[in-house]
């Protein structure tokens, strides 16, 4: 099983979009491996064949009629977020200075 | 029936009413002998009284609890008045654990990066609790977004356990579980995606139960790992159990995993049980795997033993069961909980509610935001969950690890399959071990394994739950953990009914009582 080194973590946490401090990423690094390496036991056990459960009950998606009911309050619903304009949460820019030129 | 005339409650200042238990506060309020709002007012005093120095609150709203106590009593002279019955907790106060959304009340999930947060919607197992007219005290502790054992991962402080304040009080419902054990509410709601309930519930000696996966809806609780979380009660005694079970526990529509045909009238089956006291015929289960050895305390082992000699009494078959594949359960939770952790908690990007900040240098842009944000707005643990979550996920590991992890779930859920050939109940230590002190277990790994003895049951989605045994040689609560199949929650409260009368009996009282007191400031 591959470790879990610095650059994984640095990688990792790219993906998840999580700033880490360098002092976090070495100390991520080592608890993950050792947690990591402890739990990839489950390859030993299992075989090609065997399915796999993701869930403890059958799921059936949930249905209903499509027809307009209540909503939650726009003002109420705003009032949590970090900043809102004209019924609308307002939000940074999506694209970086780069993609935007 | 109702042990608390007006004059009691009067000399006693409410002192043996909020140390009573959930059903016999219901009998006080169905003879009118005290009002909701007084029943509530005295759990708020008791709150200022103790809270300082247990911290199971992290957020206490009187003013909306006492509105609630007023309609319920309300509700009490209506009822009264039409000859209508009513639920039978109508007006006993209670305490929600912060993972779960209040409308209009402080929803952190124990972390920065919720803090402040008011949600605009209830969860429908608030909604229950509003419905049935359960005035909530507060919202409770928990390690930050339920990722801990022990209560001290919270962003705004730890709880401690009311039997020693230097020790934890389990997680991640530690708050829910101090709550009770401090009678500062007479019952919580938990949540318990690896353990969360059961675990705290036996270091407080409390009564915690996991209802079956789907039964009680998941609708507004905070998701960590969707497939286990699964919220239900926390109480003093296994009926006061079985009463907030049959509140909260419903079919709802909008969780896509709830069941349609929730097992019902929990509170009826413990009553026959408990003027019964008989198990003729109950085939228990005593699983190997999880019977003592390496990481087990010496005498959570010897009390286990005591309590299965008393189920022997009761006229239950005890036999050794086996769940060969359990000693890859832990190893199976620690990949498929961070998994899905780290894809729930994707949704805290700051942007439609919570922290928002913004990265020190550099361009503003919506995903630099992100990542500061959640890197300022998640404690340690959270971060360490997201990151092996995200890793385990990713290309090239994901069929060695999450893959895996999903063929052991269908190993421990056809162990459990095979296992109920053999027994109607399973049972075993709730925990290996009793409260710690705080700091005891700061290796992730060795906090992780605790949760062997709980795990199981959250990868199945089968209801447990866990009373207490007995107290240890350091003097502390050690609880006693029984499984039953899916949908057969009534088997939990029916051994659980029996144990609990027999333990009773025994100790001339509740364990509860052997507490000691905390210091009223």
């Amino acid at each position: 099983m591959s470790a879990i080194s610095k650059d994984e973590v640095i990688r990792v946490a790219a993906l998840a979009r999580v700033a880490l401090s360098e002092e976090e990423v070495a100390r991520l690094a080592g608890e993950l491996d050792a947690v990591a390496s402890s739990f990839a036991r489950v390859n030993s056990v299992v075989t090609a064949d065997l399915p796999a459960t993701s869930h403890p009950v059958p799921l059936a998606n949930v249905m209903r009629e499509d027809k307009p009911g209540p909503t939650l309050d726009v003002e109420e619903l705003l009032a949590g977020a970090p900043a809102a304009e004209d019924s609308a949460f307002l939000v940074p820019r999506i694209l970086g200075e780069d993609a935007a030129s | 029936m109702n042990n608390f005339a007006r004059s009691e409650i009067a000399t006693a200042s409410g002192d043996s009413l909020i140390r009573s238990t959930a059903a016999q506060q219901a009998a006080a309020l169905a003879a009118g002998d005290i009002s909701s709002r007084e029943l509530t007012r005295l759990h708020l005093d008791r709150i200022a009284a103790v809270d300082g120095a247990v911290g199971a609150f992290l957020d206490v709203d009187a003013e909306k609890a006492l509105a609630a106590a007023d309609a319920a009593d309300a509700a009490r002279r209506r009822a009264a008045e039409a000859d209508e019955s009513l639920p039978e907790l109508t007006g006993v106060p209670t305490a929600v654990k912060d993972l779960i959304v209040t409308r209009g009340q402080v929803t952190t999930a124990a972390s920065k990066i919720l803090e402040g947060w008011v949600p605009p919607y209830d969860a429908t197992l608030v909604k229950n609790l509003r419905a049935a007219h359960l005035p909530i005290l507060g919202k409770t502790n928990l390690d930050e977004f339920a990722m801990g054992g022990s209560t001290e991962h919270s962003a705004f402080g730890r709880t401690a356990n009311p039997w020693d304040l230097g020790r934890i009080p389990g997680g991640s419902s530690g708050g829910s579980a101090a709550a009770v054990g401090a009678f500062e509410a007479p019952v919580a709601v938990g949540t318990d995606t690896g353990g969360s309930i059961r675990q705290p519930a036996a270091v407080t000696g409390t009564v915690g139960v996991k209802p079956t996966y789907g039964t009680v809806s998941r609708f507004g609780v905070i998701a960590m790992a969707s497939s286990l979380d699964t919220p239900g009660p926390m109480a003093r005694t296994v009926l006061d159990a079985a009463l907030l079970h049959d509140v909260i526990g419903s079919y709802d529509p909008l969780d896509s995993t709830s069941l349609p045909d929730a097992p019902r009238g929990m509170a009826d089956v413990v009553r026959a049980a408990q003027a019964g006291v008989d198990l003729t015929g109950l085939r228990v289960g005593v699983i190997a795997e999880l019977d003592g050895g390496e990481g087990y305390q010496r005498d959570v082992v010897d009390s286990f033993h005591q309590a299965l000699g008393l189920l022997e009494e009761a006229g239950a078959a005890v036999q050794t069961v086996s769940l060969p594949h359990l000693e890859y359960a832990l190893d199976a939770y620690y990949l498929i909980m961070p998994a899905e952790a780290s894809s729930n908690l994707a949704r805290y990007d700051g942007m439609r509610y919570g922290l928002r900040v913004e990265p020190a240098e550099g361009p503003v842009t919506a995903d630099r935001v992100m990542a500061a944000t959640r890197g300022a707005g998640f404690g340690d643990e959270v971060k360490r969950r997201i990151i092996l979550g995200t890793h385990v996920l990713s290309a090239g590991y994901y069929d060695a690890y999450y893959g895996s992890a999903q063929k052991v779930r269908t190993l421990v859920q056809r162990d459990f399959a095979a296992a109920w050939q053999q027994a109607d109940v399973l049972v075993s230590p709730t925990a290996p071990v009793t409260a710690y002190r705080f700091g005891e277990k700061d290796d992730p790994l060795a906090m992780y394994k605790l949760d062997v003895t709980t795990i199981p049951a959250n990868l199945a989605g089968v209801p447990a739950m866990s009373l207490p045994s007995g107290l240890s040689g350091d003097g502390l609560p050690v609880g006693f953990q029984i499984l039953a199949p899916q949908r057969a929650d009534d088997r939990l409260y029916r051994a659980g009914a029996v144990l609990e009368q027999m333990l009773e009996n025994k100790w001339g009282g509740r364990l509860l009582a052997q507490a000691p007191e905390l210091e009223v400031q």
